[in-house]
């Protein structure tokens, strides 16, 4: 769909209450499992952030909030009301953002293995560097079973390219500060709306600790924890990922 | 033809490779003992100095975090050179300018050293390696776009002498640009920028700036160049004279040809102890993605110490070495293949490589091969010699993977 003037990909599926789903910097994610179990009750609207999966990055989208307001603005065109706002790591700093902004069309917030926020002090690493890490030790801290780590040289180069280019729009819109605005925590009190995080218990990018003080900054904000799961549950146990958004929200 | 000696001022003395990953970015200071470290610069500054004597350019540059270049301020080093030299031009080449968060500073500097050694700057402006994203914290993403903007920003401010002018751009904000001192030279230093394609040799040759090429050997430099020759000529209606581009290469001269490859091989140093592992080499968005999903597979290259063998560099035109005569007749016949330069830039120092053995080469070279180059590139028409590279067949050289990603892409 167009918005301001971008031609956006837009991933609708399923029927019910919307959910407007944030995807991480991994990429679009609309097509995995877990959104099928979700589209049983929801009809999800999964929009792809310029710069994923080989698409254009705008030359004036350099912070997060430029996504933040091309949603606020899809929310718009598509006048949806009572929407159940859901992102993922770097989706999740969008969409508490957004929240934050303004959540007028939103019934709930759910915020998964997010990042977003400082928690420690200046010299804690509260998020893994995730350009800094070689690849066998980024596979350790973003999956439970390590297995599940994609090794690049089992990818075709067509999508390997995409990856690349995938890692370069997660550097535009969080390069620094690094994956977080210092201004958000002293925003979270305009959240009203019921909040949920979802955590995988074995993330290593951005810790169960990290999601727990997270989770303290936002009022009657509640989280669940999924075991065997590192930073992405909806990928490591959809199952039992799409039973804590349904024990929430449907 | 001018001639320009360049050393990278390495920290040699470093534990066995297999004990550390990087020896850029994350390799721990400890390893740097400052009492070496005051020798190494006491000597490398000296080198320099014996340009002064022997009549050769100075060339340097800056690095960051890094074992291979122990300056990571370049202008610091030009500063002691325009007191302690008295002929030599200084090219500082250059500076890593999208690294830089504020250009008008860099802008005050080049005036400085330009006026302390009274108009001898030559100010190059580089986007800098990949490597460096991370010990500057800057995105690379644009980071071409970005060192235009600060270059214009750079141009605007040493040519203003009314006050101070307002701008406001898209990375870089000031809004009172009022330098001091205005630069010695006038109407501003030379300006310098590397080139690594043919698609970035071409702002380079609408502003008639020297374009330097570094290590592209025989495989890219006609592209380069082309790129930089097509650009001047649709931008100026005219060829682009000699000494508008640069070609850098490693080099030592002997006095036979056994003791030129014994220093010369002390010279690959440089591109042997090179060991960046794929976080350092390939920072989001620095690299286009097809090189960056190479660099994620582990192709050789970036990211992956080459060891191609002096010949393969030499066939490869990355490396000069021999006799005075040897190295004439290789950099006649690269010369002649890019279609011509003006500026021959030399690394001729590196790694374990004597001081007395450094000094050798350089004396070599002004004697024996600089007055052949000179007089080659004298009785040289850029039109017919770009005709004459043209028509001649390709030489790819010798395939060293990825080699030199970083530079020429």
């Amino acid at each position: 769909m167009e918005l301001q003037g971008l031609d956006i990909d837009v991933v609708r599926k399923g029927s019910g209450q919307p959910l407007l789903l944030l995807h991480g910097g991994g990429g679009p994610i609309a097509q995995m499992p877990f959104a099928d179990g979700l589209a049983e009750k929801f009809e999800i609207i999964a929009p792809t952030h310029p710069g994923f999966n080989g698409s254009k990055i705008p030359k004036h989208f350099t912070r997060i909030d430029d996504l933040v307001y091309l949603y606020l603005d899809l929310l718009d065109e598509l006048d949806l009301t009572d929407v159940v706002l859901m992102g993922f790591s770097m989706g999740g700093w969008a969409a508490a953002e957004m929240a934050v902004a303004n959540s007028s069309r939103l019934s709930r917030l759910i915020l998964v293995d997010s990042v977003g926020v400082k928690v420690g002090g200046r010299e804690d690493r509260d998020i893994a560097d995730v350009f800094a890490l070689p690849g066998e030790k980024l596979a350790e801290i973003m999956f439970h079973d390590k297995s599940l780590a994609p090794n690049p040289a089992d990818i075709p180069d067509e999508q390997l390219q995409i990856v690349a280019g995938n890692r370069t729009a997660l550097g535009v819109y969080t390069w620094d500060p690094y994956m977080h605005n210092p201004k958000l925590p002293h925003r979270l009190h305009r959240i009203k709306i019921p909040t949920n995080f979802i955590w995988g218990a074995s993330d290593g990018l951005v810790t169960l600790e990290y999601g727990e003080k997270f989770c303290a900054m936002i009022d009657g904000a509640t989280m669940t924890v999924i075991t065997e799961a590192g930073h992405s549950p909806q990928m490591e146990q959809p199952d039992a990922f799409v039973n804590a958004v349904f024990e929430v929200a449907a | 033809m001018q001639s320009w000696w360049f050393t990278e001022d390495c920290y040699p003395h470093l534990p066995d490779e297999s004990t550390y990953r990087s020896i850029r970015v994350d390799l721990p200071n400890q390893h740097c003992d400052p009492e070496i470290a005051n020798d190494l610069y006491n000597r490398y500054l000296d080198l320099w100095c014996a340009c002064d004597e022997i009549g050769l350019g100075i060339m340097l540059n800056e690095h960051h975090q890094t074992a291979t270049c122990m300056v990571p301020a370049a202008p610091i080093m030009l500063g002691i050179l325009a007191r302690q030299t008295q002929k030599s031009r200084l090219l500082i080449l250059g500076n890593p300018l999208p690294n830089r968060n504020q250009p008008v500073r860099v802008a005050e500097e080049m005036a400085l050293v330009d006026v302390i050694s009274k108009g001898r700057v030559e100010c190059g402006f580089v986007r800098s390696v990949p490597y460096e994203a991370a010990a500057a914290n800057i995105m690379p993403y644009r980071g071409s776009d970005r060192m235009w903007e600060a270059h214009d920003l750079i141009l605007k401010a040493w040519t203003t002498h009314d006050g101070p002018f307002n701008f406001e751009g898209e990375w870089y904000h000031h809004r009172q640009v009022n330098i001091w001192p205005r630069p010695y030279q006038q109407p501003h230093p030379p300006v310098w920028i590397t080139m690594g394609s043919n698609g970035s040799a071409r702002p380079v040759a609408q502003h008639k700036h020297i374009g330097a090429v570094f290590l592209a050997g025989y495989p890219r430099i006609r592209e380069v160049f082309d790129g930089y020759r097509e650009g001047y000529l649709e931008a100026h209606g005219e060829h682009a004279p000699l000494d508008r581009l640069a070609y850098l290469g490693l080099c030592y001269i002997g006095e036979n040809q056994r003791e030129a490859e014994e220093g010369a091989r002390k010279l690959l140093w440089y591109m042997e102890s090179n060991k960046v592992p794929p976080e350092w080499s390939n920072p989001p968005g620095y690299h286009p993605p097809a090189v960056s999903a190479n660099v994620m597979r582990g192709v050789t290259g970036s990211g992956v110490p080459t060891r191609p063998t002096l010949e393969q560099q030499m066939a490869r035109g990355n490396v000069f070495a021999g006799t005075p005569d040897q190295v004439f007749e290789q950099m006649k016949s690269f010369w002649e293949y890019s279609g011509g330069f003006g500026h021959m830039l030399m690394m001729g120092q590196a790694g374990f490589l004597s001081d007395a053995d450094a000094l050798k080469s350089m004396r070599l070279y002004k004697a024996e091969v600089e007055p052949r180059l000179k007089e080659l590139a004298a009785n040289s028409d850029p039109a017919e010699l770009w005709e004459k590279s043209k028509a001649a067949p390709v030489k790819d050289g010798v395939d060293i993977g990825n080699f030199g990603v970083e530079f020429v892409r």
